[in-house]
Parts: C-alpha cells; sequence; structure tokens
C-alpha cells in the first residue's frame, strides 16, 4: 500500500505536464500558421490599407492625407480604361467558359469514346503558365504573321484580324485567351455534376417526356445550380486577379487600351513610385473580390449547417 | 460469375441510361468535339511549330505550315544563350531558380498543411472551426493587397531578390490551399482508426505519423501537383519580390518575350516557353486524375 | 388478348449474353412478379419493357403493338423506382405533373389529375413540399403518384421496397396489393425478396442467369417447383433436396439416403408415380418443404412415412419450432410443434408427408414430376 502510494506521486506529477503537454500540442501545431495568417494575410491588408491613406510616393511617407489618393485613383483615365475593361473581361469571361463548359461536358457525358483523351485535352491549358499561354496567344494573333497571315494565305486576302493591336479591340484578344485557358476547368465542374447526377432519376424523366433538350432544362440543368455558382465565383475572382494573362498578351496596351486594375497596381507601386495610389488600387480590387466572396461563403456555410440540421 | 463476366456486368451497369444518349447524328457530338479539340491544341501546335523552324520559314510561312527545315537551334538557344534583360546566358539559370524555388516550397507548404488539417479534423477544440475559416480567407484574397508589405518586409529581412525569399512567400501564401485539400481529405477519414490507435497508446505524433501518412497518398499527389503547378506558374511574385539573376523562370520568359531590341526571333520565343511550361505539362500528363481532383477539392467549402 | 408480350427476348453486351430468350405473355389485370437473385438479368427485362435499354433480338409488345422502337414516353407505361427518382428542383405537384406539363395537358386537367392521385395516396397536404422534406414512406408515394397519374396500361416496378426500413416495406406491400386490386391495374414488379413475389403476385417468373427458370402462380412455383433452384430460391426456410438411391423390393419402394461412411437412412415411399420409377435403382432427388416433416404424433398411414432422426439445432419461431434433423448424414429442416421436447442430441420419429413430395433429376436438376 504505502509504496505503491510514493510511488504515484512523481507520477502523477509529470502525467500532469504529458497531458497538458497532450492538450496543447494540436493548438501549438496549428499556431504557427495562424500567426503567419494574421500577420501575413490581415496584417499585410491592414498595412496596404494604411498605405492607401498616405502621401507614400516611391517610399512610405507617413502623413495622412484621407481618400485623397482614392480620389486620384478613381479619376485617372487609366482607371477608367481598367474598370471599364474588367466589366468588359469580367462578363465575357465568365459567360463564355460557363456555356463553353456546358456545353463541352453535356457533350462529353454522352458516353463516347476516347473521353479520356478529350477531357485532357480540354483541361491541359489549365497547367501552363498564364504568361506561357499569353506568349502562345500574342503570337497567334500577331497580325503581320499569325492567324490573320494564315488565313489571307488561304485567300481571303480582305480578311483582318489586327485586334491585338486595335485599341477597342485588344480587351477581345483577352477574352479569347482567358476562355480558352479556363473553359476546361468549367467543364470538369459541369462533367463531375452531371455525373452525380441520380441515374434512376433520368430513367423516371425520360418516362415523362420524350424531348432531351426538355429533359435537361427542366430536370438536369436545375440541378446543376450549385456547380453554376461555384463556377462563377471561381471565375470572377480569377477575372479580377488577371495579371499574368495581360502583361504577357498585350502588356497592357496598346498604350493602356487593355489595363486592368491588377495591372494598373502594378506600374503604379513598382514603376511610377505611386506606393499609396497602388495601394488604394489594391484595396479597392480586394473589395470588389470581398464583395462577391463574402456573402456566397456565408450563404455556403448557412447551407451547410442548415443541411446538417436535418 | 467469373472474375471476366463480373467485369463485363460492372461495365454494363455503369453505362448511362439510354435516357441521357443525346439522339443527335454521333457526328454532329464528334464534330463539335473535335472541332473544340483543335481550337485548344492549336496553340500548343503552333508552338511547337514555331520552335523548331529557322526564322526565314517564320516569315515566309504561316503559323501552322509544316517545317521544310527543321531545326532544334531555337531549343539549344533559348536554353543558353539567348538574353534575359542584360545578361546573355539563356533561360537555364532561371530554369533551376524555379526548380530550387518550386521544390523547397512545395514540400514545406504541404508538410504544413498536413498537420494543419490533421489537427483541425481529429483535434477538434473550440474555435477551431473559426480559425479555420481565418485561414481559408487567405486563399481568396488578391495577391496585389500585399505585394508591398511583403516586398519592404524583405527588402528589410534581406531575403530581398532570392530564392529563399520567393519560397517564404510561396510556402505563406500556399498554406491556405495545402490546409483546405488536406483537412477535406481527413474529414472523411474514420475517425475509428483514430480512437483505436489512442487506444492502443498512440499519441499525437504517433497516430499522426503511423496513422494518416500511410494512407495520405492520394491526396498528398493531389496537393504536390497542384502547388507545384501553382507555384512553378507564379508570375506576380516572381516579379515583384526578385530581379535578376534569382528571378523565376515566368520572369525569364517575359523577358526574353517582351523584349523591343532587336529582331524578333519568334522561334527562340516558343522554345522557351515551351521549356517553361514542359514540367508542369509532364506532371499534368501523369498525374492528370489527380489534377482533376484537386481542382475539384478546392471548390469545395466547408 | 394480352397485355404485354414479351417474345424471344434477347441482350448482348458485347460477348457477355445478358438475357437468353425469354418468353412471357401477361394478361391485362396480371401481377405478374420478376424475381431472382442479384444479376439474374431482372432489371435489365424490366428496363427493356420500358424502353430505356434496347433490345438485341425479340420483341415487346403492348397492346398488341410492336414497341421495340418507340421512346418510353410513348409506350404507355409508367415506372416506380428503387431509389424514387423525384427530381429535387419541383415540390411534389410538380413532380406528379411534370409528365402532363411535357404532354401539354391543360392546367385545369392537371391539378385535377394531380389532387385526385394525391387523395388516393394520402399525400394531398404535402403538394408544395420539396422531395427533401419528405420521409422514406412519403417519397415512394410520391412516386407512385407520379405513376398512377399517367394512366398507363402498364406499371412497373424496380425494386421499390428495397430502401425502406422492415416495418414500412411489411405496409407499402400492402398498399401496393390494395392498389392493385382497385385499380385492376397490369403490373410488373421486380425483386429479389421472395415473399415480396409470393405473396403480391398473381404470377411469378423466377429468372436466373438470364434464363426464365419457371412461370407460374405462387401456388404452382411453391408447390411444383421446376428445378432444384427454384426449388431452392423460393420459400424460406427452403426446401429440403435430399439425394438419395431408389430401390425397389417387390412393391415397396424405398429411398435409400446417405453419404459415404455414414449408414443410409431408409425412407419408406408409398405409390410412385411411372416418371419416378423409372429412376429405379439410380440416384434421385427428393424435394421437401419443412412443413412436410412433422412431429410423429400427426402421422396417419397411407401418404405419411415414418422415419428416425437425430435433432441436431432446434429454433422457435413462435407459431413452430424450426428443427434441424441429422437423416441419413443429410440435414433435413422441419417444422414441429411449437412446444415440442425434442432437444438437441435427441433421437426422434418423424412423420414425412409423402404427398407433398417433389423428385428432381440430379444431373439437370429438373423436376421429374
Amino acid at each position: 500500500m504505502e509504496a505503491r502510494v510514493s510511488r504515484s506521486s512523481p507520477e502523477v506529477a509529470s502525467n500532469s505536464f504529458g497531458n497538458w503537454l497532450q492538450l496543447a500540442l494540436p493548438k501549438l501545431v496549428l499556431a504557427p500558421t495562424v500567426v503567419i495568417t494574421l500577420i501575413f494575410v490581415y496584417g499585410f491588408i491592414l498595412w496596404t490599407t494604411y498605405l492607401s491613406f498616405t502621401r507614400s510616393k516611391g517610399y512610405p511617407i507617413h502623413e495622412w492625407v484621407g481618400w485623397l489618393q482614392y480620389d486620384r485613383v478613381w479619376h485617372h483615365p487609366r482607371w477608367e480604361v481598367a474598370m471599364h475593361n474588367l466589366a468588359v473581361f469580367g462578363v465575357l469571361y465568365v459567360v463564355l467558359c460557363m456555356a463553353i463548359g456546358l456545353l463541352l461536358a453535356i457533350l462529353l457525358d454522352q458516353r463516347i469514346r476516347m473521353e479520356g483523351t478529350l477531357r485532357a485535352i480540354y483541361l491541359y491549358p489549365l497547367a501552363l503558365s498564364f504568361i506561357v499561354t499569353g506568349t502562345a496567344w500574342k503570337w497567334m494573333l500577331n497580325p503581320g504573321l499569325g492567324i490573320q497571315k494564315l488565313v489571307q494565305g488561304w485567300g481571303f486576302e480582305n480578311f483582318e484580324f489586327d485586334w491585338i493591336v486595335s485599341e477597342e479591340m485588344a480587351i477581345y484578344t483577352v477574352v479569347i485567351a482567358g476562355v480558352w485557358q479556363a473553359s476546361g476547368f468549367v467543364m470538369a465542374m459541369f462533367l463531375a455534376g452531371l455525373r452525380g447526377i441520380d441515374q434512376e432519376m433520368l430513367k423516371a424523366a425520360s418516362i415523362d417526356c420524350a424531348s432531351l433538350p426538355k429533359i435537361y432544362w427542366n430536370i438536369i440543368i436545375p440541378q446543376l445550380r450549385p456547380i453554376f455558382l461555384s463556377s462563377m465565383v471561381i471565375l470572377v475572382h480569377l477575372a479580377i486577379k488577371s495579371y499574368e494573362l495581360v502583361v504577357a498578351l498585350t502588356g497592357g496596351g496598346p498604350g493602356y487600351a487593355t489595363e486592368l486594375p491588377s495591372t494598373f497596381m502594378y506600374v503604379h507601386t513598382f514603376t511610377r513610385n505611386q506606393l499609396a495610389m497602388g495601394a488604394a488600387s489594391a484595396v479597392m480590387m480586394l473589395l470588389t473580390v470581398a464583395a462577391i466572396m463574402v456573402p456566397y461563403l456565408y450563404s455556403e456555410m448557412r447551407a451547410g449547417r442548415r443541411a446538417s440540421q436535418q | 460469375m467469373t472474375g471476366a463476366k463480373t467485369t463485363s456486368m460492372a461495365q454494363y451497369w455503369d453505362t448511362p441510361p439510354a435516357a441521357r444518349r443525346i439522339r443527335w447524328a454521333p457526328f454532329v457530338i464528334y464534330g463539335l468535339l473535335g472541332f473544340f479539340a483543335l481550337v485548344y491544341l492549336l496553340p500548343l501546335a503552333v508552338m511547337l511549330l514555331t520552335s523548331v523552324k529557322p526564322l526565314t520559314e517564320i516569315y515566309s510561312g504561316s503559323i501552322i505550315s509544316w517545317p521544310q527545315q527543321w531545326t532544334i537551334d531555337p531549343w539549344v538557344r533559348a536554353w543558353g544563350s539567348t538574353c534575359v534583360g542584360l545578361s546573355c546566358n539563356g533561360i537555364k539559370g532561371y530554369f533551376w531558380n524555379s526548380t530550387k524555388m518550386t521544390v523547397f516550397a512545395v514540400i514545406i507548404s504541404t508538410a504544413i498543411g498536413m498537420l494543419n488539417g490533421y489537427v483541425l479534423t481529429k483535434w477538434r477544440f473550440k474555435g477551431a472551426n473559426v480559425l479555420f475559416g481565418l485561414i481559408l480567407f487567405g486563399c481568396f484574397i488578391p495577391f496585389q493587397i500585399v505585394l508591398i508589405p511583403m516586398a519592404t518586409l524583405l527588402g528589410k529581412m534581406g531575403m530581398a531578390s532570392s530564392t529563399p525569399g520567393l519560397v517564404f512567400v510561396h510556402v505563406v501564401y500556399g498554406l491556405c490551399f495545402t490546409t483546405l485539400y488536406f483537412r477535406n481529405y481527413y474529414m472523411a477519414f474514420p475517425d475509428e482508426l483514430i480512437k483505436a490507435a489512442m487506444i492502443d497508446g498512440a499519441r499525437f505524433f504517433s497516430i499522426f505519423l503511423r496513422i494518416l501518412v500511410p494512407n495520405s497518398l492520394p491526396i498528398v499527389v493531389v496537393t504536390v501537383i497542384w502547388q507545384f503547378t501553382n507555384i512553378w506558374n507564379d508570375f506576380l511574385f516572381g516579379a515583384s519580390f526578385s530581379t535578376g539573376e534569382s528571378a523565376p523562370m515566368t520572369v525569364a520568359l517575359n523577358n526574353v518575350v517582351n523584349t523591343s531590341t532587336g529582331e524578333r526571333e519568334y522561334n527562340v520565343h516558343m522554345a522557351a516557353a515551351m521549356i517553361a511550361a514542359l514540367p508542369t505539362l509532364l506532371v499534368y500528363i501523369v498525374g492528370g486524375r489527380y489534377f482533376v481532383r484537386g481542382l475539384m477539392a478546392g471548390s469545395v467549402k466547408g | 388478348m394480352a397485355s404485354l408480350e414479351i417474345v424471344n427476348i434477347k441482350k448482348r453486351f458485347g460477348d457477355v449474353e445478358i438475357l437468353k430468350g425469354i418468353d412471357i405473355a401477361v394478361e391485362a389485370g396480371e401481377f405478374l412478379v420478376l424475381v431472382g437473385p442479384s444479376g439474374c438479368g431482372k432489371s435489365t427485362l424490366l428496363n427493356m419493357i420500358a424502353g430505356l435499354d434496347t433490345v438485341s433480338e425479340g420483341e415487346i409488345r403492348i397492346g398488341g403493338k410492336t414497341v421495340n422502337a418507340l421512346h418510353p414516353s410513348e409506350r404507355d407505361i409508367a415506372m416506380v423506382f428503387q431509389s424514387y427518382a423525384l427530381y429535387p428542383n419541383m415540390s411534389v405537384e410538380g413532380n406528379i405533373a411534370f409528365g402532363m406539363r411535357m404532354r401539354k395537358v391543360p392546367k385545369e386537367e392537371r391539378e385535377r389529375a394531380v389532387q385526385e392521385v394525391a387523395k388516393t395516396l394520402q399525400i394531398d397536404h404535402l403538394l408544395q413540399r420539396r422531395p427533401a422534406q419528405l420521409s422514406g414512406g412519403q417519397r415512394q408515394r410520391v412516386a407512385m403518384g407520379r405513376a398512377l397519374v399517367r394512366k398507363p396500361r402498364i406499371f412497373l416496378f424496380d425494386e421499390p421496397l428495397s430502401n425502406l426500413d422492415a416495418q414500412l416495406r411489411v405496409d407499402m406491400r400492402t398498399e401496393i396489393k390494395k392498389l392493385h386490386q382497385r385499380l385492376g391495374a397490369t403490373i410488373v414488379y421486380v425483386t429479389h425478396d421472395q415473399i415480396e413475389a409470393m405473396t403480391l403476385a398473381t404470377r411469378i417468373a423466377v429468372m436466373r442467369n438470364g434464363e426464365l427458370q419457371q412461370l407460374g402462380t405462387p401456388a404452382e412455383i411453391y408447390s411444383k417447383p421446376s428445378n432444384t433452384f427454384v426449388a431452392g430460391f423460393m420459400g424460406s426456410p427452403r426446401m429440403n433436396l435430399l439425394p438419395g438411391l431408389l430401390r425397389v423390393e417387390g412393391n415397396d419402394w424405398r429411398l435409400e439416403i446417405g453419404i459415404e461412411g455414414t449408414p443410409a437412412a431408409r425412407l419408406p415411399l408409398g405409390a410412385l408415380p411411372e416418371a419416378v420409377r423409372a429412376y429405379s435403382g439410380k440416384e434421385i432427388i427428393a424435394g421437401l418443404r419443412p412443413e412436410a416433416v412433422t412431429d410423429h404424433g400427426e402421422a396417419d398411414g397411407a401418404t405419411r412415412a415414418v422415419v428416425d432422426a437425430v435433432v441436431e439445432v432446434t429454433e422457435p419461431t413462435g407459431p413452430d419450432t424450426l428443427a434441424v434433423l441429422e437423416l441419413g448424414g443429410r440435414e433435413v429442416t422441419a417444422r414441429l410443434r411449437p412446444d415440442t421436447a425434442l432437444k438437441p442430441g435427441d433421437h426422434g420419429r418423424f412423420a414425412i408427408d409423402l404427398a407433398k413430395m417433389v423428385w428432381f433429376d440430379p444431373a439437370t436438376g429438373a423436376r421429374v414430376v
């Protein structure tokens, strides 16, 4: 009896530290990532936001100027072009990617041969860097040596395809290259969705209705709604972030005809020594993204919670 | 039933019902699919063809004309002697920069992400979900918002324009993705296995190393492929945080292609682009299935 | 005129022959159950009747008309599925009315039809709900409502009760039977559960490996199975199949049951039909349902024989006691009185009702008589 009691005391002491360690260990392990996120995501966001309210130029100047920089950005002619381009590019990019992606997914779903090969072909652009994509398309869209020359060589001597050097049309070349790259992704998402549809439900639909387009319209596509939503969110996100594509394809040009908020920000921050303006434009980019992501994430979480409550 | 027959039966049940089959002539379907396939392949084909033609042919022929004279000289020049900025030693140095940067960044971010996923799913504590949300948010921000502070910080730490600096940046901003992937994967991992291990006496790290890690191969492959692709292909961080000799492949490529001095050596440009694209293309071809899973996993939230 | 004719239907998939030539004629008002183990082809056959799968050879005729080329929606059929297969993006009302909407039935008529069907199935209070908000039983009713509203010539059911829990399954089985009686509808019903088959069917088609083993009423299938497979598949507990040697001494026929080594048991047989007597001196298989083997006390003369056997296991079920007996080295399941005193290890005397005996050829498995 006695021996056991005296032996257990030191064990209890070391156990309690061991136990504490076991309890704290998960949190300790997660902590570095949390700290990193706090500093490098949230902290940096705050830092940039702070800078956007200062008079910083080539280097940070800690003098508060309120909304001055935002004003300057907002009324800057290049920013107006950038916003206009973002709207045009964004809408076309999202709509075309979804339309082509859905079409390809429906076609691939028809149990065709070589499905795996075709899928691989539609998806490979995603594996490429935007710079590579931009380089390739820039070459193809070259008026003197690219597609224009090719088609003219086929006999259509009046064929013109010099969009890439046209101030009005250059943004559409960015659309072309962007859609080429990302529509495969949308296709993959829709294909997965189509494959997940209950087979027996489709049999029932077939008994109810002979017309396949009507079945798609009334039954299949409504069930793909979550995929529409999540691909739209991801595409919008990509569109707002797109920087490398423009750099490689047009360099922002001709002139600044294909300027986007992302290129505006980069140029003013690193080339034109307008740190605060760059910061302000970055903040506005963040707000635009947040305006779309936050409601979406919020509704997803609520739907998730509602589903788990049922 | 014999094995062979069962496989056929399984195949049979797997075919979608007649219900979903479009009754158009198959050639319409194949025609459309083929057309799109050509459009998708065209840029790659053009790049390849252009990269093996001599310059004279590029000017005289069209982008899809077959080379009359094959030459791998553009590839050799791109690798070893083309001018990037002021130095004319080809892109090989930058290729190695990218390789070093990517390998380290992928390994570190994957390892940490794995631990994070483990903690978040098997060791739930109060506030874990909030922390996960906090971490996840980092995946969605446009990275322009962190460029200025990061540039300043790297300068102060003496890591501006260096490969370690880029590794650091990619790890920091890759953690949200890797954590997300592993967290989603481990959520579906049976808790009973963990409980059984605990009863057998395993503790935090033993469970992780002996039970989770050996069973994580699919998600590790997905994460590695996804991270490799994203980090190798990145341009924004590379352009913002490194200059000159320490720049990654993408920055060098952009430099090569967009130089406005002298004659445009399109074939060399295309060769350089191909060299830049090959690693991720190879990874895609070899691990395509996992690539797709990575795509899907990234878009599954909460 | 038959309502549904399945004429020499064959189905091939690559090299595999899934259905090897099925011939069934279903009269109007019949409840035909296709039953068999998984992989036997019953669902394939049902899909082919519906038009959801193509026919490799043969004809499907509905109402006398060959429908092989017709789209499912043009065959005047309705189908109820195992997974209910309701459209998740529509309300109950929308689900039931969808087919009518596609056929451009005017709104008033649609609403009337939906109300009528909903009341019959007692789901009229659920019309505005979505499928996700319903229980399994409710969803199954909606699925049936969708089928009923089409007023089809033929109803097809594909294992509709498999997803329900045991009690619900029994309740819904009765509902389906009542519906059949009230509507007089022609029904083809697929199940792997032989109890469902026995209780619901007017005729049963037992299938195996793509072939029709037997087509008959439940009573026929039960007491006169056409081969050892049907005998073993239908009825629970399974029919006892006793291989033995048929011997005759003068006018006394006997079945010698035993496996090498153990002493044979001799089962005295009464008068035997000629087809069975042809097996004299040869191996034959005797089929006996458990209820044909009972306590000795019930034996009564001509059609009953008496044997001695050892009790191995007893299973009281409530209404009776199932006992596994060892007879000549073979296991025989018997139904004894619920209050029987026999215990495992006991020797006992048992009565065998020879009138219920069925004979099978050992080589082909087919019934001799």
